[in-house]
């Protein structure tokens, strides 16, 4: 296991092991692992075994007639020898007495592939530090990524069916950026499950927190003994391993209602008109047209029901280390989203589900694949199918900062909500031209470090942005828009599913929202806190007077010496000089943080 | 490392730093640009109420008409070919529409360039152009992800330079045009020390 010792924390950040405090897997203890054994037949072994039983398929006669010659094809053994001497391989081989060369060489080369596996899964190792999970690949070209656990987007474990029946799953660690994922494939499940919990409790910042804590008691021997325990207390608290526990989800999604909202869609519309054209075509005789679109047709229903099947055991439910979203039926994938890693939400309800009331919400998120990775649809879809109440407690998930009655005004004015009130811009009524049907419900708000977007009066939509991730935000306008003095806004944020662009607002109105949202974007990402979520819990103690995390962690416990204060600290008054004794280098500032 | 920025509170850098900064850098950024922005006459155009534009350089001018002239004089040689050469006589149609739209293009340039601008305010850079389709973008320095500086073999014959600013999100697109090679390079001197200080996480 894990040194019992935790780390102090002036040690090599670089490669130190994560404090045994933090850490329940023993694989996350600052070593080199491999992964599961079975690794190299479940990425590839699988494919050889395959073609072993296409080959032994094909030959099912010969190896009949050779082991079993009683049930051997009646043929004269004549014909035999024709038929051999007609190219087929095995005869060839045969008729020339080569049987132990070709055997030798079957062998060989189900050797050095079985080696490759081996080797391959062996110079496959991984490792978790305090600040990095490492992962090392390749025999002849060797592949070393490390990714920094702060900038982890989302941890999500895949156990696809096969997979599932050995006991067997996929962690795979999201980045920031494209193709900047990280993953362990194989992992035994309760592996992939505690690692997966180190992780996130190490990206949390809760070790930060743990030092400014220690760092605020005196000496070391104390430091030792508050951390048992707090260790012991945490245990009591949660339980040995409380991340094992399941969650309860907040949503419950009948089986019936995912597979009736399934039914009313789109594809649905897409199916039967082509089953209709079909028929059609064929009730006059025109039959080509089976052979060149009813496999189309047939593709698009696998399609539609693979949709199903992957939605189906659906669960959304909070943990400590963020939101939790489980899907799939034969392929299980887990997801547990940290807070502020979404960067824009959307509630839209599709025109054929508005019979039913349900509706869906989406969000933008760093996905981290790379961009011919296909499979990237269901990640961002956090609820596929629910009631207004399901919405509100999904928002209630993904939304934390949110207070209660706050979420009720964003469902009550913004989802459904059709004129001003909520503090709703709308398209003014000279400018509905743009708009005409939607011109009352088209518009935005900006409420506390939100903001909303609304669209739509038939195909009613809702995207919510948090200003702390907005990128940037633009304002266009063409001639029509300045004529009837009117323009559109559009809020820049990492790439996905949701539509972040508003029209046809009045352009005073739209400037002062420009101007607002510019200035809260800054002001709401430099008091956000989340990327190190768990930190914000002890942030409010006035443990250090230095709140800084970073100047936290790098202090000696113990010693209390003054640390130089921040630069953002030194508030001047407009036009004064900085004061001589401390002038802080901006080049200091940029090594202090180390990018 | 950690994305934590150094300051933990929310304050702004003391303007006064800014102050000293931006007066060495405005002379740096504002040698040889235009001097006044051109924008939509109509009332409904978009303007900011406060806050100076810097524009780009003279030079981009004659770069871009340079360019756009070898483009013209390309399409007409094909065309020419096409038609004496070859005799295909159907070449005059897309040659004509081709050469119409690139003369438009370069007779709304001088209008065009002088519509590009971009303010340096206190926590974000603000970008505009356009005149006809007017697109205006605020973004804070702290999204910063990098700097481009680009010049193509005309550009560094005239001395200028083509500077983007990255964000997370693809959709911010703020290409800066035509700066002086000293403007490009003190923006992005700049905008990395004012990004450092504003950082935030994605």
């Amino acid at each position: 296991m894990t040194d019992p010792v935790p780390n102090p924390p002036t040690a090599d950040a670089g490669v130190s092991a994560p404090p045994a405090a933090l850490v329940r897997s023993p694989l996350s203890d600052g070593e080199w692992h491999r992964l599961h054994p079975l690794t190299p037949l479940l990425r590839g072994g699988l494919a050889l075994l395959v073609v072993l039983g296409i080959v032994v398929a094909n030959m099912r006669d010969r190896l009949i007639s050779i082991f079993v010659p009683a049930f051997a094809p009646d043929v004269p053994i004549d014909e035999w020898e024709e038929y051999e001497a007609a190219g087929d391989p095995i005869g060839w081989v045969l008729a020339n007495n080569l049987v132990l060369i070709a055997l030798l060489v079957t062998v060989g080369v189900l050797a050095v592939i079985i080696g490759a596996f081996y080797l391959s899964w062996r110079f496959h190792t991984f490792r978790i530090t305090e600040d990095d999970v490492e992962v090392r690949s390749g025999i002849l070209s060797r592949t070393q990524r490390r990714a920094p656990l702060d900038r982890v987007q989302g941890v999500n474990l895949t156990r696809p069916a096969v997979a599932r029946l050995l006991g067997a799953a996929k962690l795979e660690i999201v980045g920031a950026g494209a193709d900047a994922n990280v993953k362990l494939e194989y992992l035994s499940t309760g592996n992939a499950e505690t690692i997966r919990a180190d992780i996130l409790r190490l990206a949390s910042g809760q070790r930060l927190a743990e030092q400014r804590a220690a760092a605020a008691a005196a000496g070391g021997a104390r430091i030792a003994v508050a951390d048992t325990v707090a260790r012991g207390l945490t245990g009591l608290i949660e339980g040995d391993d409380a991340d094992a526990a399941e969650p309860e989800s907040v949503v419950r999604i009948p089986a019936g209602r995912l597979i009736g909202s399934q039914f009313a869609s789109w594809g649905t519309v897409v199916i039967l008109a082509g089953a209709t054209a079909l028929a059609i075509a064929l009730s006059q005789g025109v039959f080509w047209v089976l052979f060149a679109y009813f496999p189309a047709l047939l593709g698009f229903g696998a399609y539609w029901v693979r949709t199903i099947v992957r939605s189906l055991r659906y669960s959304i439910a909070p943990t400590r280390d963020g939101v939790r979203v489980t899907f799939g039926l034969l392929t299980t994938v887990s997801e547990i989203l940290p807070p502020g890693r979404i960067h824009a939400v959307e509630i839209t309800q599709s025109i054929l589900w508005r019979g039913f009331g349900w509706w869906t919400v989406r969000i933008n998120r760093m996905t981290g694949r790379s961009a011919s990775d296909t499979t990237t649809d269901q990640f961002t879809t956090v609820l596929p199918v629910g009631t207004l109440a399901d919405v509100e407690r999904v928002l209630g998930l993904i939304l934390p900062s949110v207070a209660e009655e706050e979420r009720a005004a964003i469902v009550r004015d913004g989802v459904l909500g059709g004129s001003s009130a909520g503090g709703y811009v709308t398209t003014p009524r000279r400018a509905r031209i743009v708009r005409p049907l939607s011109w009352r419900r088209n518009g935005l708000a900006i409420t506390g470090d939100l903001l909303m977007l609304r669209r739509g009066l038939i195909w009613r939509m809702l995207a919510v942005l948090p200003l702390a991730r907005l990128q940037s935000v633009a304002l266009h306008q063409g001639p029509v828009s300045r004529a009837l003095r009117v323009a559109s806004l559009r809020a820049h944020t990492v790439s996905g599913p949701v539509l972040t662009a508003v029209a046809g607002i009045d352009r005073d109105d739209v400037i002062a929202a420009f101007e607002r949202v510019a200035e809260l974007a800054v002001s709401a990402a430099a008091s956000d806190r989340s990327h190190r979520w768990a930190e914000t819990t002890d942030a409010a103690e006035p443990v250090l007077s230095s709140p800084s995390p970073e100047q936290a962690r790098f202090a000696v416990p113990g010693t209390s010496v003054p640390l130089p204060p921040p630069v953002g600290a030194t508030e001047l008054p407009p036009g004064a000089v900085p004061p001589p004794p401390y002038v802080p280098p901006r080049a200091d500032d940029t090594a202090g943080e180390g990018r | 490392m950690t994305t934590s920025p150094d300051h933990p509170s929310p304050t702004p850098l003391p303007p006064t730093t800014d102050a000293a900064e931006s007066g060495t850098i405005d002379a740096t950024l504002d040698a040889g640009t235009y001097d006044r922005i051109r924008e939509p006459r109509g009332a409904g155009r978009l303007a900011l109420e406060q806050g100076v534009w810097h524009q780009i350089s003279r030079k981009y001018l004659a770069v871009q008409l340079i360019s756009n002239g070898f483009v013209l004089a390309i399409i007409v040689a094909v065309m020419l070919v096409l038609l004496l050469v070859a005799d295909q006589r159907w070449a005059l149609i897309p040659g004509i529409i081709l050469i119409v739209l690139t003369l438009a293009g370069m007779a709304i340039l001088p209008r065009q360039v002088r519509s590009i601008g971009y303010q340096l305010r206190e926590d974000d850079l603000v970008f505009r152009r356009g005149i006809l389709w007017q697109r205006m973008v605020a973004v804070p320095y702290g999204r910063m992800q990098l700097v481009d500086i680009t010049h193509g073999p005309l550009d560094r014959g005239f001395g200028i330079a083509q500077l983007k600013f990255v964000t997370a999100a693809a959709a911010t697109g703020v290409v800066i045009p035509g700066l002086t090679q000293q403007a490009a390079e003190a923006l992005r001197d700049h905008l990395m020390s004012v990004a450092e200080s504003r950082r935030t996480g994605l």
